[in-house]
């Protein structure tokens, strides 16, 4: 799961037009709350354990507290300050090295894509390094009998696809509504552990984490620029306006072609 | 000098890889080098041929029963293989689903760098690409450049134009690959029932949000478009919540770029307008004149829209049929 800034709750510099991303709040990304939902959902129906792991650079207990309060049994962090700049490669390395340190596992979902960054990739490069089936974009998902089922909407067809576990799935928004906790849920999930690791402890070395050793660089982050003209029309009567709405539109030649 | 070199492209899709060959052929003019498509499936002479006819210099194909249909890991191999024997330079993919979880996973073999959905690529120096991409839920766009070799790309469909076709001479090079054998297996592909006209393609559309309150009222959207010969859609809310349609329009479903967007009774929150950005001119009618989609758009009515789109079908009536 992913701790990510809350995208509807960004300021931009009004004088440079970047975005300033350091005091928005921060969340867990939409998508992987659907993941987490699918796999509590599977717990409830065929037992076994439900655990999160995050790679944060920041800080990140309190926002998967949450998690935990969904239902989550345990939750793990991986936090170190060098993770703020790395590449989607080196993030599914770090998941997968963590992957591995926890030991056995049926299923590791993720989200389709990420709400901040939204590169898509993290999820089946994890799969790739981990050599495991994928099956991306779910819209719904069933476990049965070691196989897992997924249900994926694509852009010119619908397909049913199975695979044996161990298996990872990412999730779309659309398979289901993440539960909200109850008061008790809350209380009880203060309770649950949260363990943290650092990098060293996956066997990552500073060098494996420098910018030089990055596949790609973010080299700006900037609010898109709006031109438009913002014409207020306004008329005496409803058919007055929509008259000279539609003779300025005549006039800028975008209808009756 | 680098060892990778040339431009390549690939998609599942052969419509999208028409549209890469454009931009394609733009950067590998600009680097003075050779833009190569990849063809992967069976029996796809004429795919081959088609992309030297849209502006390929050289086409590798692998022509393989086995590759008849998309299959994630026999794909993958294929790309894979070809890909670390003749080291392009640059690789764009087409974005779709399955294009992206390939392109995330190519990348991967070959330990290097993928952006996707890219909606901007240029060359800025001698031979670095920088791309642009849509970050933090529409609120951002991030430039991006790559720092190892081959520069992956993914391009969503109808970003760039299909060139001009032109009968034109290229190398077609049959190739062998070794294919991997499937991780997952398809248990059953039910074709989509894709709309007559897809809406990214509409030259105007009337868009309806959550001001339509009673699904009767979608007719006043209809009447106009039936005028204006446009298409009607929608905000996700609609779609999603409402279910009167099967899908949306913004940063979860579908960009548009029409020449006319009208939004009746949409807010504008940057989802949204994420993916009504490249309409040339968009008309805003929303009661509320504090409304994000005001600072969005060209013209805006602050009326209700009951009232407000009968009097605009019935001037456009007047003004079209004369
Ligand atoms: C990750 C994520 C992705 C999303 N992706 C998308 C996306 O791709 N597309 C999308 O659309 N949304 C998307 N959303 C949802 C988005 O945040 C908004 O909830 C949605 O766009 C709002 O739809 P709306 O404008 O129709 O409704 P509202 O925000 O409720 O706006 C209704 C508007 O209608 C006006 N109105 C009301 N009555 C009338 C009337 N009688 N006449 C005229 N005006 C009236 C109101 O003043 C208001 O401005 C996404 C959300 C998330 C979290
Ligand atoms: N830092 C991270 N920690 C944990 N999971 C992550 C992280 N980054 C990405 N993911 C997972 O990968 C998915 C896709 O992310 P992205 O590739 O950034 O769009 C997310 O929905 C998460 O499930």
């Amino acid at each position: 799961m992913k701790q990510a800034v809350d995208v509807t709750q960004l300021k931009v510099d009004p004088q440079t037009s970047r975005l300033i991303t350091a005091e928005a709040p921060r969340k867990i990304s939409d998508f992987d709350k659907n993941a987490l939902e699918e796999a509590l959902k599977i717990r409830e129906s065929l037992g076994g354990e439900v655990v999160t792991v995050t790679a944060t650079a920041e800080e990140a207990k309190t926002t998967i507290r949450e998690a935990l309060a969904m239902g989550a049994d345990k939750a793990y962090i991986i936090k170190d300050p060098a993770i703020a700049k790395i590449d989607t490669l080196t993030t599914a390395r770090i998941l997968a090295e963590a992957v591995k340190k926890l030991g056995e596992f049926d299923l590791v979902l993720c989200g389709e894509a990420s709400i901040d960054s939204f590169s898509g990739q993290v999820a089946s490069r994890l799969a790739e390094i981990l050599n495991i089936p994928q099956l991306t974009s779910a819209e719904k998902m069933t476990v049965e009998n070691g196989e897992v089922k997924v249900e994926r909407a694509l852009e010119d067809r619908y397909e049913t696809v199975k695979a044996k576990m161990p298996a990872l799935v990412s999730v779309t928004r659309g398979i289901n509504q993440p539960r909200i906790p109850s008061l008790m849920a809350i209380m009880k999930a203060s309770k649950k552990e949260i363990v943290e690791w650092n990098l060293q402890e996956l066997g990552f070395t500073p060098e494996k984490l420098d910018a030089s050793n990055m596949t790609v660089e973010v080299l700006d982050v900037s609010a898109p620029k709006v031109e438009r003209k913002k014409i207020f029309v306004k008329g005496e009567t409803a058919a007055e306006t929509a008259e000279k709405l539609v003779e300025a539109l005549l006039q800028e030649g975008v209808v009756g072609r | 000098m680098s060892e990778y070199e040339g431009v390549w492209v690939f998609s599942e899709n052969q419509p999208l890889m028409l549209e890469l060959l454009g931009k394609g052929r733009e950067i590998a003019d600009k680097l003075q080098t050779e833009l190569t498509a990849i063809v992967l499936g069976s029996g796809v002479k004429e795919k081959a041929e088609e992309a030297v006819n849209y502006g390929a210099d050289k086409v590798y194909v692998v022509d393989d029963p086995k590759l008849e249909t998309f299959q994630a890991e026999r794909y993958l191999s294929a790309l894979a293989s070809l890909t670390s024997q003749y080291k392009p330079e640059t690789f764009l993919i087409g974005s779709t689903k399955d294009g992206k979880a390939l392109a995330a996973r190519l990348a991967t073999r070959l330990n290097t760098g993928c952006v996707t959905d890219c909606l901007q690529i240029e060359v800025t120096s001698e031979k670095g690409l920088t791309a642009r991409k849509i970050v933090y839920g529409g609120n951002a766009i991030a430039t991006i450049t790559w720092r190892t070799k081959p520069q992956i790309a993914t391009v969503p469909p109808r970003t760039f134009e299909k060139p001009e076709f032109k009968e034109r001479k290229g190398q077609i090079i049959q190739v062998e690959a070794e294919l991997e054998e499937p991780q997952t297996e398809k248990v059953e592909v039910k074709p989509l029932e894709v709309s007559q006209v897809k809406i990214e393609e509409a030259d105007v559309i009337v868009s309806c949000g959550r001001g339509f309150e009673k699904k009767e009222d979608l007719a006043l959207a209809e009447e106009l478009a039936k005028v204006l010969n446009a298409q009607v859609g929608c905000s996700r809310p609609l779609a999603e919540d409402r279910k009167w349609f099967s899908e949306w329009i913004g940063l979860s479903g579908h960009k548009v770029k029409p020449s006319l967007y009208i939004a009746c009774g949409i807010s504008g929150v940057i989802q949204h307008v994420a993916g009504i950005r490249d309409s040339k001119i968009i008309v805003a009618i929303n009661t509320d004149e504090n409304a994000p989609i005001v600072e969005m758009a060209d013209y805006i009515i602050v009326g209700d829209i009951h009232e407000m789109i009968p009097a605009i079908t019935e001037a456009f009536k007047k003004h079209l049929s004369a």
